[in-house]
């Protein structure tokens, strides 16, 4: 037998089952309608039945004599008076009784119609067509057999119609479903292969019910309320009606009661197994509660987003895990995660005593549930003994547990670091939502993380929750530690490229560290170096008056691989129009041999996440345990870089001069005086009109055209004054957080207000507000701000920028459930696809859905942009220093590869977004 | 439905070559694949490039297998088998 499989399902049919089905199954008929008699034990025969199962923890079931959690719980049945219909079965038997002749019962299809029939299944099945082909072949069967006359015997048909939803009617004639069940019967067992039917698991019948389980009352548990009433399930209450109005019918029935009488309540019972089937069936009211809330019956239990397939079958709750705020801490390792001790007390994993662990394991139990002390100590909250017995460990029982304890048992003891566990953030989207970390047990009482893993799930410490999980078993835990740490997901399999990398000030860390030339003192040095245990402080490169200065190129140079060679620009790059490589006035140039920064700065570019081009070297050619060493390092030694020098940031970034100020405003004055003269040349009809556009689209897109402009100069102005030195702009052009649109905003003019692209339009007759002129199609009537965040808005500015950013606001909004929808259809499109050894990807069904991976066979995360190998980077290695060819090589190159073109898609729409994000970060914030 | 003058979709910059295969060629790729027919991703013989591939070939039987060679953007030229189904 194979360890902890006892059984093993082959396979699962699904059928129809027979009144006598229905009848052996059942561990006794219920005849009453009434539950409980007045001392509160349930009836014998009624719906509460002993027989049924037991649902009070004591009592012994009736049936199999088992305790509760122990039995099952059994059916019963009911007899119906009368057969009644099945609802969800009215479309076949509708399809059944057109396809069928009336008289002789038979399929009214000749042998030559069925033959073909026949041949066209078996093609089918060769050809490989899903379901829901043989499901439409069938019907189109039964709609070739609706003739008028039938083959077999000659006996004209009547149209047979649906009433919804159960009433069958001939001609207008009804129906009665005794007649139904009587027509379904003579239908002959080879006649129903032919319309999709096997006999054998489903005889027409069947379909019309003479007998209706009842489920265990363990399905339909009635709830004890404090008040000691009884509240039954939904259920009970529909089968109370249906027993209820099934005794009427029965009476009736055998006292010869007149037949409309009779028919009255066999419709009266229809409805009542109809409901209790499906409660939301259109054409009949819904059953409800006394209160007027409708019942939940049978296919509202399975349906839906609450229902059980959704919320019980694809998602549990699990045990062992934890979920609380999370905050950041820089010296934990990107692998790692904080747990607060008191959730690592409630935390187990489970541990098997054998003869090497026993006596450290006895210390441990010894310690008990909560051990006492500063330091944190694993104790143990249960024993298991091998025969399943669980034994709670309390203070006062831990000492005597301890010396019981033997080999073959199991203890669950507390988390301990370096266990491994899942940490998880909603929504999963992607793989890396849900990683394998290390546990640092830690004080306080929120998760804690390396920052560096921020992007991936998408994280911030706004009030964001994450997710934990303890995995529980040594296989689970080899699985994680391989496939799910965090190291291993440095490189998405969206684009190659890092998804976890230094943000915000560990950028500005390392770009204050090596731009320009920085130099440090032995103390300073020290203080960086030592944040980092393993790395030694390196010898000086820059010796004055005798004493030792450390640069910051060679400080950062400690934490590169030793034999490392790397060339690339840098994010504060100015695109000049000839490079001047590593004589860069700009320090943009980055240049590292054998393991040394000899040029450029150390950026977003370099480190960060989504663009780092060292991160991305490193993962690639040194591994992963190396480039998280890389990562660990980048992070402390930034933040020791950024505590030496002190960093701070506030408006008074965005100071300029008297005189910038004022030659902003005057080339405001020039921009909006041209929009003025714009407008006059389109009333005198002297605007030349643009092609494909009207005379007022031009109008508009010129004046947003020199708005637009207007804007960049401003922003250009006040850009002179503000130099790299500048905390602001040192921030954005090392990307580590705004952009210099959002200074030039501050500091400048905010610019043209927009919704739908268009200068605002839209609030009063022929004007956006009434402090301006009807018709006013001016700079300022329709939108512009010409104040900047500093100077503050006027009232009417302040409306329009509230009125382009409700826009905003609105659109992602939307975006995200919209998004989320459709990535929901697409995981469920795409979650059994897998790529087999051949290199081809199948489904579960072993269909091929693609021929060899990815066209090419390549994963992405292991490409580089794209291409399976970096041929540059080999001819770099092979050939040695001859770059100048190199170089030029790669820029010729860049044109081509999908995943390079698809990256700078990326890139370019991921500074959109953040445009939009920027603007409503606080206010989701908010919301948390 | 109204046969109208068609141009030949299999002519347009976007649509890749189709071709059917003949039956020894079928028990091959099926041979290389190590598949039987039923595996394969299926394409209607409604399909508007089955149609014109019909004009040459004559009618083109459920069960029959065609090659389409597509441009591809990572390997450059990609060639992928579809069975004509109804």
């Amino acid at each position: 037998m194979k360890r902890g499989v006892s059984k093993r399902i082959g396979s699962i049919k699904f059928a129809c089952l027979s009144p006598e089905e229905i009848r052996k199954m059942s561990a006794g008929k219920i005849i009453t309608a009434d539950t409980y008699d007045d001392d509160g034990f349930p009836i014998e025969m009624g719906l509460m039945d002993p027989h049924l199962g037991v649902i009070e923890p004591g009592l012994r079931c009736k049936t199999c004599g088992h305790k509760v959690d122990e039995c099952p719980g059994h059916f019963g049945s009911i007899d119906l008076a009368m057969p009644v219909i099945h609802v969800g079965y009215v479309k076949e038997i509708k399809k059944l009784l057109q396809a069928t002749c009336k008289s002789c019962g038979r399929l009214m299809l000749n042998e030559e119609e069925v033959k073909s029939f026949r041949a066209k299944m078996d093609q089918y099945e060769e050809l490989g067509h899903d379901t829901t082909d043989f499901k439409d072949l069938a019907k189109d069967t039964a709609k070739g057999a609706q003739k008028q006359i039938c083959p077999h015997c000659g006996t004209e048909q009547k149209k047979i119609t649906l009433d919804k939803p159960t009433t069958f009617r001939e001609d207008g004639h009804k129906l009665t479903p005794k007649e139904v069940r009587e027509r379904l019967e003579r239908i002959p067992d080879e006649d129903l292969d032919p319309l999709g039917i096997d006999p054998h698991s489903c005889r027409p019948e069947w379909m019309v019910l003479t007998a209706l389980p009842v489920p265990p009352v363990t399905v339909r548990p009635s709830i004890t309320l404090e008040s000691s009433d009884r509240s039954e399930d939904d259920l009970t209450h529909k089968l109370v009606d249906v027993l209820r109005i099934n005794q009427r019918l029965r009476e009736n029935r055998d006292a010869g009661a007149p037949q409309l009488i009779v028919e009255d309540l066999w419709e009266l019972l229809q409805y009542h197994v109809t409901t209790y089937f499906d409660n939301q069936t259109s054409g009949i009211p819904p059953a409800r509660h006394r209160s007027g809330r409708p019942l939940k019956t049978l296919v509202q239990r399975l349906k839906g987003k609450e229902g059980r397939f959704r919320s019980n079958l694809s998602g549990k709750r699990v045990n062992f895990s934890a979920r609380t705020v999370i905050s950041p801490d820089p010296g934990l390792s990107i692998n790692e995660v904080g747990v607060p001790e008191e959730a690592a007390r409630e935390l187990t994993v489970p541990v098997n005593v054998t003869a090497a662990n026993i006596e450290a394991l006895k210390v441990l139990v010894k310690r008990g549930p909560a051990p006492a002390g500063e330091l944190y100590l694993p104790g143990v909250n249960y024993v298991i003994r091998p025969d399943g017995r669980r034994i709670r460990v309390t203070d006062k029982n831990a000492e005597t547990v301890a010396e019981t304890l033997e080999i073959n048992f199991v203890v669950e003891r507390h988390l301990q670091d370096g266990d491994v566990v899942l940490f998880n953030r909603q929504p999963s989207l992607h793989r890396m939502s849900m990683m394998a970390h290390t546990v640092r047990v830690m004080p306080g009482r929120t998760f804690r993380l390396n920052l560096c893993v921020c992007p991936p799930y998408n994280a911030d410490f706004d009030g964001d929750e994450m997710n934990l999980h303890v995995l529980q078993s040594e296989e689970a835990r080899a699985e994680a530690m391989i496939l799910m740490k965090v190291q291993e997901h440095i490189l998405s399999p969206r684009f190659g490229g890092p998804v976890i990398g230094a943000i915000h000030d560990h950028i500005t860390g390392t770009f204050l560290l090596t731009y320009r030339n920085t130099k440090f003192d032995k103390g300073q040095a020290l203080s960086i170096i030592s944040k980092m245990p393993q790395i030694q402080l390196p010898t000086p490169d820059i010796v004055e008056k005798g004493k030792e200065y450390w640069s910051g190129k060679c400080l950062f140079s400690t934490i590169l691989p030793k034999d490392m060679r790397l060339t690339f620009k840098a994010s504060i790059c100015e695109k000049c129009n000839v490079c001047k490589k590593d004589k860069c006035d700009k320090d943009a140039y980055v240049k590292i041999r054998n393991g040394q920064l000899l040029s450029g700065t150390i950026d977003e570019k370099a480190i960060g996440s989504f663009k780092g081009k060292i991160l991305d070297k490193v993962s690639r050619d040194y591994g992963s345990d190396k480039s998280r060493e890389f990562l660990d390092n980048v992070t402390r030694m930034a933040i020791g870089a950024i505590m030496v020098r002190g960093f701070s940031t506030g408006i008074d970034d965005e100071d300029i001069p008297e005189e910038a100020k004022r030659q902003i405003e005057d080339m405001l004055k020039t921009a909006i005086d041209k929009v003025e003269s714009l407008v006059e040349a389109y009333r005198n009809g002297e605007l030349e009109q643009m092609p494909g556009r009207s005379l007022r689209e031009t109008l508009e897109v010129e004046v947003m055209g020199v708005l637009g402009k207007a804007r960049d100069d401003a922003g250009k102005i006040a850009g002179k004054h503000l130099g790299i030195e500048n905390a602001a702009v040192a921030m954005a052009r090392s990307g580590a957080r705004g952009s210099m649109l959002n200074l030039s905003q501050m500091a400048g003019c905010i610019g043209q207000q927009a919704v739908r692209g268009e200068r605002l339009s839209r609030g009063y007759w022929n004007r956006t507000l009434p402090h301006f002129q009807k018709g006013d199609l001016g700079a300022k009537a329709k939108g512009f701000v010409t104040n900047s965040y500093k100077s503050g808005l006027t009232p009417t500015e302040f409306f329009f920028h509230s009125m382009g950013g409700r826009e905003g606001l609105v659109d992602t909004a939307v975006r995200t459930s919209r998004s989320g929808y459709m990535q929901r259809r697409l995981i469920n499109a795409l979650e059994d696809l897998k790529m087999k050894q051949d290199g081809t990807v199948r489904n579960t069904a072993d269909s091929i859905i693609q021929f060899h991976y990815g066209e090419d066979g390549v994963d992405p995360t292991r490409s580089v942009n794209g291409e399976a190998i970096d041929i540059d980077d080999i001819l770099a290695e092979v050939l040695g220093e001859d770059e100048a060819e190199l170089l030029a090589k790669i820029e010729e190159k860049k044109v081509g590869g999908y995943a390079t073109v698809e990256k700078d898609l990326m890139e370019t729409g991921e500074e959109d977004m953040e445009e939009v994000g920027e603007e409503t970060d606080f206010e989701s914030g908010g919301e948390e | 439905m109204v046969e109208t003058p068609q141009i030949n979709v299999l002519e347009h910059n976007l649509v890749p070559e189709h071709r059917l295969l003949s039956k020894e060629e079928a028990e091959q790729v099926l041979a290389k694949l190590r598949i039987t027919k039923d595996q394969l991703p299926k394409i209607r013989k409604g399909d508007a490039c089955i149609r014109v591939l019909e004009k040459i070939y004559g009618n083109i039987e459920e069960g029959s297998i065609i090659q389409i060679t597509r441009k591809s953007k990572t390997a450059e030229v990609a060639v992928a088998y579809r069975l004509v189904r109804g």
